[in-house]
């Protein structure tokens, strides 16, 4: 058989608009019958351009205070307590200050401040290099600038850990089922070959509800009288409590030369004129 | 005809017939257990409707689709409401939305997913609801 030029044109155009048709009629037989479903944010939750913290590190008077805040977070969030240093899982801890403010301590310093250990977490900073190594996407920054933890998609690389400069994210060298005392049946645990790390209580926050360690240090305030030494806020909205802290005390960050732009703000020392 | 090593060749095949046959006869006579999960937990039989978020035709064929669905709207984009094709809201979570209901994982996932040898790494994480020993 031969064909000129212009039959092959005819050809070809006819078979184009039949291909195309094709799909449209599959598509239209596969419907999954969910035109009419969708998802979306709860009406409670909490929304903010961009989470952040305070810590008032003079609020945290006794040990029974760190005891009590990273309590809160590690028994709902099912964090295992390993009880080696090398496999240790944590989500919030503490520290003492040459290890969490490196390059800002000097000889003379005040006692109290050289020996006091601070709460630590994730900063879930601005510009987190943790996302920009991620190669599977599982670390992300959210809109509301929560770094969020996908352990779906977690490959276990360990990228995101040696990205870190804060050393706030933790590997699960084993299967931490059996170092957790009692599990939150309501939240999950991870797996063995996952990084995990604080998500600002992200379950929380979709339901209304502040961060686990906030709550629990608002807790010790009520019995104790006083401002809570934790608050939770938008950094964007000037009314927030964050910002209100901010505005009337003197705070630092970790490592602010490296430039992540941390969330988490720590009020040390001085009198309070808030 | 002839075939050259005939007798060689005739009895390879039937070796090989019989090797590719042999599960056929070996289950022949035994009983093939349908995989039947059940519905029949506390929490369902509490419920004065009893229906899943969607229905019944379309769980049994779409649900790990919309699994995967539940799984980034609550941890990438934060949305933790399904509105389901009737309009009614569901929390997105497996643990504390799906397990509560079904809360008979053994008798209702893994009927099925043994039969069809699937293995979900779901429990890897999430915690399976706590089920007596039956």
């Amino acid at each position: 058989m031969k064909i000129n030029r212009r039959q092959f044109l005819k050809i070809a155009g006819a078979s184009t608009v039949l291909g195309l048709g094709g799909t449209a009629v599959v598509n239209m037989i596969a419907n999954d019958g969910l035109e009419a479903s969708h998802v979306m944010t709860d009406e409670r939750a909490l929304l903010a351009k961009r989470w952040a913290m305070a810590i008032d590190m003079r609020k945290f008077t006794t040990e029974e205070d760190y005891r009590r805040v990273i309590n809160a977070c590690h028994s709902i969030h099912n964090v295992p307590d390993i009880g080696n240093p090398k496999d240790e899982v944590k989500w919030i801890w503490s520290d003492g200050y040459e290890h969490v403010f490196p390059g800002q301590e000097n000889e003379y310093m005040e006692e109290s401040i050289k020996e006091l250990p601070f709460i630590v977490l994730c900063n879930h900073c601005d510009n987190p290099p943790c996302v920009r190594v991620c190669p599977t996407k599982a670390t992300f920054k959210r809109k509301d600038g929560i770094v969020m933890m996908d352990q779906h998609r977690c490959i276990g690389c360990r990228f995101c850990m040696a990205a870190c400069p804060f050393g706030a994210r933790s590997f699960n060298w084993k299967d931490p089922r059996p170092f957790i005392k009692k599990e939150n049946l309501e939240y999950p645990t991870r797996t063995k070959g996952v990084v995990e790390k604080c998500t600002f209580c992200f379950e929380r926050i979709a339901k209304g509800l502040i961060p686990a360690c906030v709550e629990a240090s608002q807790a010790i305030a009520k019995e104790r009288g006083g401002e809570p030494g934790m608050f939770f806020g938008d950094l964007q909205d000037q009314n927030s409590e964050v910002r209100k802290i901010l505005s009337s005390h003197f705070s630092i960050r970790r490592k602010p030369e490296l430039g992540t732009e941390p969330s988490v703000f720590y009020i040390i020392g001085g009198e309070n004129n808030g | 005809m002839r075939i050259y090593d005939g007798g060689k060749i005739i009895i390879g095949l039937v070796i090989f017939v019989g090797l590719v046959t042999f599960p056929f006869f070996y289950n022949i006579g035994k009983p093939n257990v349908k995989p039947e999960p059940k519905l029949d937990t506390p929490e369902i039989q509490k419920l004065t409707e009893k229906k899943c978020v969607e229905s019944k035709a379309f769980m049994r064929a779409e649900h790990m689709k919309l699994l995967y669905t539940w799984r980034d709207a609550a941890v990438r984009a934060g949305e933790r409401i399904y509105v389901n094709s009737e309009g009614k809201q569901f929390t997105i979570s497996l643990q504390n939305t799906c397990m509560h209901c079904h809360s008979n994982k053994k008798k209702f996932c893994d009927e099925c997913h043994t039969y069809m040898a699937v293995k979900p790494y779901c429990w890897n994480c999430h915690i399976a609801p706590k089920e007596k020993e039956t």
